[in-house]
């Protein structure tokens, strides 16, 4: 990318080179949305429930979410009466700016990033802590009481599984030895096999914090649909019901690409050099794939199980996997030091 | 309307205000008190199955008192009856509980026939029952797969769906409706089966069974649903006898009782080979249970009556235009939500008299205040969706 | 062996939904969810309902001697009739005119109607017939009042009467030829 592109790039007005990556960006965010949202929600969920899914519009429904925009876009902006007008607009917006950050970091290839932060993993898991404020300015800007027990919940439980998703990710950090990145998936090529073998358990505590992050069942307590409508979502209509929806796929993307990175391996394919000219053009297609692999475990863990109560997600979270974690993060730096890896 | 703060020692106005604008009905005005959040769970609710609406006072997450308020759908059952003859009153009768539709003919024909003193015929009493156990079959399996997916395991309602599309197909081949089959008549039923219903039964009842088998492993095995159910809306069984609970209800508290086995009844249970399914818990869980085992049980009846049904006319010999004589008479039977029971009055005219309509789900819902006072919200769904009511059985 | 959790055994239920979805034909046929699952793809593909489900009724006018019957036996009195007295000429030369009842009207409302069937029972004329057909919804309610004529259209979909099953003591009935 560097020697086909920095000429072209070297060309632009520093206005042009900015809209270029915000087009780019959008589109980073947009497609890998839409792709999960076909692939996982309208066919997979479907295929497992013994039914076909939209499949009227464009062949086998492939323009259903064209058309689902479409409808969302003529629909009335509706307020609630008593809302607090800046807070309940400004929501969705809020959520979407967490998970455009969180691409600015993501890595698909040795130079196709958009920026290379040094602090890479660390950045992505603060960042994506925005969105809790979100989630929270949506239920209690909706003045109604099913948001606000809605939004409550959430906030609740995004919080209290912060933690087992960054404890998670210290294991693989200290067997890269770099929060950066692309360092890590370079640490995985030099390490031979990729960081899911030794980091098991870790891996699986990533997987069900991201579940309960993305307020996917069985942790979706904040948007139970049999006892609060949709929760933090009850009040919203049209173009910013259907950002919040953006902003969970585009978040399910962005989360599950991070796990490729951090225990997949990324970007790199086995027996080859991970900072290849070559490998920014086939990159991210090999995070694309990798990412869609993760993604169907999320998904197929959303079709299949009821959901836990508030409580007992709690338990879950502070007495089981935070122990869990941080016996991992003990276990792997005691091996770390003494085999000197 | 007298004014509702007369007694009350509040000062606040603004508080006594908002909460007269949150509930309609002064009543629940009064016996509600000010802290605490009021929340309207219904009349539009995914939660409730129709048009229930539930008054619970929460505190933070829990619920301090509830109420039920009922009465949403009410269609005048019992008031339509005194102006309709006996057929007629059969096609209405029906829509009490739509899914379980041929079970709510059975009780209101069997007692025209005890007044009329006629006896159907064997042939039609075996598929009465059939039919009955096919209405059972079909009722359980929406519970099934509804109750998982008040719980969030959006699957299983799938499942049940799909594989009740057999058995109504069944009800639909031999009475012409799905869920009207209106296939009762005085003296028996109305039509004959059609060739090659029998073995294409057998095999709805083999899918049924496969299906049983699904739930188990997709809901029941599932730890979480264990987690949300066991121990969770728990039922003595004094407590739900003294509120006249009925059917898997009763059952899943170890009260061993059911009116198939126990009362006396012209329909063709007593000829078969079956067992009443209990369970000592009385949690939801066991409500659950109970039902799944009810479903499988119900396959293998049906199949048995299969076997076996006797040769002979379906009718017994009744005038044409059917004029009931004079008396009362109620017959109460094993509905696939409770016991339901009408006592029929006549006057010998051509419309009954009076028609009481004692339906299960009417009593089912109103041990609600007592179950849900100190339960988290989300227990709330879990405990109605093991009651398994249908609104069209409770408002009539 | 030790029992799978039962978080797993969950897993493989959807998981072996999802399978016999789309691989109905087994592990070597070609993937075709439209064949495996169970959704019908009206209107493309169109499913016949049982031979006695109730869709819609039928009219055999030569039968009707417009006794009313029907129209007060009906739960919802969505059927109106109306007729007047002819004198057809008599069976044999010399004989008596014989008075026969003419319809001159003859609807039912499906907008009304119940799909009870009352009305096909207690004919004693064997007048009303059941058919299967259920595509007749219209954009004005007007429209679902069906008059004499669309009623005896509908005797064209009318079935046959099927055999019953074994054991059984009744006859099969005959469809009269339009």
């Amino acid at each position: 990318m560097a020697s086909l592109v920095q000429p072209m790039l070297a060309d632009l007005a520093y206005w042009q080179e900015t809209v270029l990556r915000g087009l780019v960006g959008l589109v980073a965010v947009l497609l890998p949305t839409g792709a999960l949202v076909y692939l996982f929600l309208y066919k997979m969920m479907s295929f497992m429930q013994s039914r076909l899914g939209p499949m009227e519009a464009g062949p086998f429904g492939q323009l259903q979410l064209l058309a689902d925009f479409g409808k969302f876009l003529q629909k009335e902006d509706i307020f609630p009466a008593k809302a607090d007008r800046f807070v309940f607009g400004a929501a969705p917006f809020v959520v979407l700016v967490s998970t455009f950050l969180l691409v600015l970091a993501l890595p698909a290839g040795p130079d196709a990033h958009f920026i290379d932060v040094n602090t890479g993993i660390y950045y992505a898991l603060a960042v994506s802590s925005i969105s809790v404020i979100g989630t929270l300015m949506a239920g209690w800007g909706s003045n109604s009481k099913y948001s606000l027990l809605g939004g409550l919940r959430a906030a609740a439980q995004l919080i209290a599984y912060e933690l087992p998703l960054v404890l998670s990710v210290v294991g693989v950090v200290i067997m890269a030895g770099t929060l950066n990145m692309k360092g890590i998936v370079e640490a995985q090529n030099s390490f031979g096999v990729w960081f899911i073998v030794p980091q098991f358990v870790g891996f699986l505590i990533f997987l069900v914090s991201i579940q309960a992050e993305l307020t996917q069942p069985p942790f979706d307590m904040p948007q139970a649909e049999s006892e609060l409508v949709t929760g933090y979502l009850t009040e919203y209509s049209g173009m910013r019901f259907l950002l919040f929806f953006i902003g969970e796929f585009a978040t399910a993307a962005v989360f599950s690409a991070i796990g490729a990175t951090l225990f997949l391996g990324g970007w790199a394919i086995p027996f080859v050099d991970p900072s290849a000219e070559f490998m920014n053009w086939i990159g991210p297609l090999v995070l694309a794939a990798k990412m869609v692999l993760i993604a169907f475990f999320i998904f197929w863990f959303r079709i299949t199980y009821p959901r836990f109560r508030e409580d007992q997600l709690q338990k879950l979270a502070w007495k089981f996997l935070i122990p869990l974690a941080l016996a991992n993060i003990v276990v792997t730096a005691s091996i770390k030091v003494a085999i000197d890896l | 309307m007298a004014d509702i703060t007369a007694d009350l020692d509040i000062t606040n106005e603004a508080q006594l205000r908002y909460i007269a604008s949150q509930a309609v009905d002064a009543r629940v005005n009064i016996e509600l008190e000010t802290d605490g959040m009021t929340l309207n769970i219904g009349p539009q609710h995914p939660a409730t199955h129709g048009t229930l609406r539930i008054v619970a006072k929460l505190d933070g997450e829990q619920v301090i008192r509830s109420e039920p308020i009922m009465g949403y759908m009410h269609r005048g059952y019992e008031k339509l009856s005194e102006v309709r003859t006996y057929p007629q009153v059969t096609t209405l009768i029906n829509r009490i509980d739509w899914v379980g539709s041929f079970a709510n003919e059975v009780p209101f024909i069997l007692a025209a026939e005890d007044l009329m003193e006629v006896e159907a015929p064997p042939r039609a009493q075996w598929i009465r029952t059939a039919l009955f156990e096919l209405g059972r079959i079909a009722n359980i399996m929406l519970f099934l797969g509804d109750m998982a997916v008040q719980l969030g395991g959006s699957t299983a309602v799938f499942y049940a769906f799909r594989d009740r599309e057999f058995v109504l197909n069944q009800i639909e081949a031999a009475t012409g409706g799905r869920f009207h089959p209106n296939f009762n008549r005085i003296g028996g039923v109305k039509d004959d089966l059609p060739a090659g219903w029998v073995g294409e039964t057998k095999s709805a009842m083999q899918s049924v069974r496969d299906f049983c088998d699904e739930m188990e492993d997709l809901v029941l095995g599932n730890e979480i649903f264990q987690l949300r159910c066991r121990g969770v809306g728990v039922i003595p069984a004094d407590i739900g006898m003294a509120y006249g609970l009925s059917g898997a209800n009763i059952r899943a508290s170890g009260v061993d009782w059911d009116l198939r086995r126990d009362a006396e009844s012209p329909l063709a249970w007593s000829e078969l080979d079956w067992k009443v399914w209990t369970h000592p818990d009385g949690d939801s869980f066991s409500r659950y249970w109970v039902r799944l085992q009810e479903t499988r049980e119900a396959t293998y009846m049906v199949e048995q009556l299969l076997d076996g049904l006797p040769a002979g006319p379906i009718m017994a010999k009744v005038p044409r235009i059917i004029k009931v004589p004079a008396g009362e008479s109620y017959v109460q039977t094993e509905n696939p939500l409770g016991s339901m029971g009408y006592y029929v009055v006549s006057k010998g005219e051509l419309t009954p008299f009076r028609v009481k309509i004692r339906t299960a789900s009417f009593s089912n819902i109103s041990i609600t205040p007592w179950l849900l006072e100190g339960v988290l919200v989300p227990d709330i769904a879990t405990i109605l969706a093991s009651l398994y009511f249908i609104l069209g059985d409770v408002d009539r | 062996m030790p029992q799978l959790p039962g978080m797993l055994v969950g897993l493989g239920v959807t998981a072996r939904a999802f399978y016999r979805t789309v691989f109905p034909d087994g592990p070597l046929g070609p993937p075709s969810p439209s064949k495996g699952a169970h959704t019908v793809q009206y209107p493309h593909v169109k499913e016949a309902p049982p031979t006695r489900a109730r869709g819609v009724i039928a009219l055999h006018e030569d039968n009707c001697t417009a006794c009313m019957l029907c129209a007060r036996e009906c739960p919802d009195w969505c059927i109106y009739i109306e007729g007047h007295k002819e004198l057809a000429p008599p069976r044999r030369a010399g004989g008596k005119p014989r008075q026969k009842n003419k319809l001159d009207r003859f609807d039912i409302d499906f907008a009304l109607c119940m799909f009870c069937g009352i009305c096909v029972e207690v004919c004693p004329f064997d007048a009303l017939f059941w058919s299967p057909e259920f595509e007749f919804s219209e954009l004005k309610i007007a429209d679902m009042l069906h008059d004499k004529s669309r009623l005896g259209d509908w005797m064209e979909t009318v079935p046959e009467f099927g055999p019953y099953e074994g054991g059984s003591e009744q006859k099969v009935r005959k469809v009269p030829a339009t």
